[in-house]
């Protein structure tokens, strides 16, 4: 009750929120980041907002709607693709995981010849990751994702305890849109048709591996990743008649060439003498008893086409600046057995299997 | 890369191919084991095979330290790894090897033993210094290439006083089983496994040099050409050794003279000296139990024996009794005369030792040479 004799207190203002800003020098996750309260929200606003910087995101619900492309109208398709990250270390020559992480589910969008559009991404913390390098990946997710042209439009959060987690996983999944006509598929390999590769084999994975055993001698070697969705829309112009597109990520081009010949119901024969390696590349290789067929890439594609059309998609690739070293390795033709051979530099010829086990773990 | 692709020119080995072919006589046959599993890992993955005339047959041996290791001494590692609770570190291709009811190293570590991938011994040592408080043991295999580092270890291990250290030696001697088939009644009751020359081992004769190998030449008759790892190398052998045969001398010649001398590295047979003693008897997996074919860690060095510090008992476990490995690292049999070849036994479900390893026989003709039996149409 107040005091008729004394002068009336002034109306008082609601204090504003005080929140203090997170340490991004030397601050570092803990659970109540991923707990739904205001520090998880703290952290969206401070870092996932500004850095990923679109309309659909900073309307702040838990989905992104958006008009449909005009492709579609025209009779084209969407197409969808997800890819979880899990690569150790986080960072490494060449790249991390931040912006692999963009580049996979780009790229794995745009295999099927289609314009990515959007993309979401999911984050699994590891309680204690420095925010700093929290914020290291996601400044270079934002730049992956503004050079490709591709807003990420929703994501998530999630802490994990001490121990349960590497630092960071990240998911992303992807949405894109194909063009009228253009199938490009894993079926589509049909015998007398070239299999082609859009350059060097093996750089990721062997960036990845020197920096983990700091090999001297390889410190020339980086990560190949990128986004290839601006290749395959230049190949899909001059060709719309492609195949089969496959980036040859784990396992390598051995792996996805096999996974192709499966699915087409082929077999293939490889010309060793064609395969575009590094030299750095080929001594890490002999030095850590590794093959560069199945060693992993983040910045290739393998491309299926008619013979008439593979020196048109050859030329289209060596003037992109992601394709300049692309090779014609060899040819698709009838085997019931669906094996991938290779005639040896050396004068034979031998399969080219499947990678048995894993050559190296955790690499994407 | 230089110095690497000369061994592996194309148009050099076809000028070799054809010497071969021009100087193997048609009238006979030509059969050669290659000791060493990197031999036949090489053979098969350049196709060399196809290079030489259908009268010279190759065989492979038993020179595939995985291969030849008995289910007996893998239980043991899991029984460390799983009951013991002790980190066991291993070389890479030891961790798929099968053993009882099916287990491996790999699976043990997805039941939650601690089992970790190395590529030398040296980063066992390191392994042990950071985890103080835990038994570090080296699941150490191989032949006599693998031992010397093995043992600098263990005198690594002594002058740094680590007490959380130790060994699990199975060591093994590549002349012992090289004469444990030449002393097999099938070799030996002429016509059974013709066997009439061998390539002798690369690395291997690095360390032991090449003057083990002649008892070989002049006890049983049997020429032996050193070879290096490159395709190369094998191919330059096989045409050596033909002209032996042709000849009919029997002697050891050094074709690896780049790397080997008679004499061998002598340093490094002082140190497995110092380190190891041999075994009375050792079972090798296919071979059966071998006199002084395997090494143990000397008394001197007790504290670093994982047998002897975890009073470990060896039970010996019989193969699978469809799996014809013994018969295979005997040369009696090729891969493709096994019948669960390709289709129980592979390389993601081994059921033999010999399918686990890319050096073993028959993982080398699963991976690169099937194609061959299905007669599949050259493009």
């Amino acid at each position: 009750m107040n005091d008729p004799r004394l002068p009336p207190e002034p109306p008082r203002r609601p204090k504003r929120d005080y929140v203090r800003p997170l340490d991004l020098k030397s601050g570092r996750i803990d659970m109540t980041h991923g707990s739904g309260g205001r520090a998880m929200a703290q952290l969206v606003d401070e870092l996932f907002l500004p850095a990923f910087d679109n309309p659909w995101l900073a309307q702040g619900n838990d989905q992104a709607a958006f008009e449909a492309p005009p492709e579609l109208a025209a009779g084209g398709r969407l197409v969808m693709a997800t890819d979880a990250h899990v690569v150790s270390p986080l960072f490494f020559p060449g790249g991390d995981i931040g912006c692999l992480a963009v580049h996979g589910t780009v790229n794995d969008v745009a295999m099927a010849g289609a314009r990515p559009l959007h993309l979401a991404a999911s984050f699994i913390l590891e309680e204690g990751l420095a925010l700093a390098d929290l914020a290291r990946i996601v400044e270079s997710m934002a730049r992956a994702a503004r050079e490709a042209g591709v807003a990420i439009v929703t994501g998530d959060t999630k802490v994990v305890e001490r121990g349960k987690g590497d630092g960071c996983f990240i998911t992303t999944t992807g949405v894109g849109v194909v063009p009228a006509g253009v199938r490009i598929a894993g079926d589509r390999a049909r015998p007398g048709d070239a299999v082609l590769v859009s350059g060097t084999l093996g750089d990721h994975g062997v960036a990845i591996m020197a920096e983990r055993e700091s090999l001297g001698f390889a410190t020339s070697i980086v990560s190949d990743t990128a986004a290839l969705h601006g290749l395959v829309a230049a190949m899909v112009a001059a060709v719309p008649d492609i195949h089969v597109l496959r980036d040859p990520t784990r396992g390598g081009v051995a792996t996805t060439l096999n996974e192709i010949a499966r699915q087409s119901r082929v077999g293939m024969l490889l010309d060793e003498t064609t395969l575009p390696v590094r030299e750095e590349v080929a001594a890490a290789c002999e030095f850590l008893g590794l093959d560069p067929l199945y060693v992993a890439n983040e910045g290739k594609l393998v491309c299926i086409c008619a013979p008439e059309h593979a020196d048109a998609l050859l030329a289209v690739m060596r003037a992109h600046p992601l394709g300049t070293q692309a090779a014609r390795i060899g040819s698709v033709h009838a085997d019931d057995h669906h094996f991938v051979q290779m005639s040896t530099a050396f004068g034979g010829r031998r399969i080219v299997d499947w990678l048995t086990g894993e050559q190296l773990p955790r690499i994407c | 890369m230089k110095y690497i692709d000369e061994f592996r020119d194309g148009r050099t080995a076809r000028v070799i191919a054809a010497a071969i072919a021009r100087e193997a006589d048609p009238a006979r046959r030509y059969h050669i084991m290659e000791f060493c599993g990197g031999h036949t890992h090489a053979i098969s993955r350049y196709g060399i095979g196809e290079l030489l005339p259908p009268n010279i047959r190759l065989i492979h041996g038993p020179g595939c330290p995985v291969c030849v290791l008995p289910i007996g001494r893998v239980d043991s590692a899991l029984e460390l790894a799983l009951e013991r609770g002790a980190i066991v570190a291993t070389y890479g291709d030891c961790l798929r090897v099968p053993a009882t009811g099916g287990l491996s190293l790999l699976k043990a570590k997805a039941r939650g033993a601690d089992v970790r991938m190395v590529y030398s011994a040296a980063d066992v040592i390191r392994l042990a210094q950071e985890q103080p408080g835990r038994e570090v043991v080296f699941f150490a295999i191989g032949f006599e290439t693998t031992t010397p580092p093995t043992a600098l270890a263990i005198r690594q291990a002594e002058q740094l006083g680590l007490a959380n250290f130790s060994v699990f030696c199975n060591h093994v001697l590549t002349p012992s089983a090289i004469a444990n088939i030449l002393e097999s009644p099938e070799v030996r009751e002429l016509g059974t496994v013709p066997l009439d020359a061998f390539i002798g081992p690369a690395h291997v004769s690095t360390v032991i040099g090449s003057r083990p190998y002649e008892h070989f030449a002049e006890e049983y008759g049997k020429p032996v050409v050193i070879a290096g790892f490159e395709p190369l190398d094998v191919m330059q052998s096989i045409l050596m050794l033909v002209r032996q045969l042709n000849e009919g001398r029997a002697e050891v010649e050094n074709e690896f003279a780049r790397a080997v001398t008679r004499e061998g590295n002598l340093k490094a047979q002082a140190l497995v000296a110092d380190v190891f003693e041999l075994r009375k008897a050792f079972e090798w997996r296919g071979l059966g139990v071998l006199p002084y074919s395997a090494l143990r860690i000397k008394a001197e060095y007790a504290a670093f024996d994982a047998e002897r510090r975890f009073g470990l008992a060896y039970r010996s476990v019989p193969d699978h009794k469809a799996c014809q490995c013994g018969a295979i690292l005997r040369g009696l049999k090729r891969p493709q005369d096994c019948k669960v070849f390709g289709t129980v036994c592979t390389p993601e479900n081994p059921l033999g030792s010999c399918m686990v390893s890319s050096e073993g026989a028959c993982a080398a003709h699963y991976t690169y040479g099937r194609y061959k039996d299905a007669a599949v149409p050259t493009p």
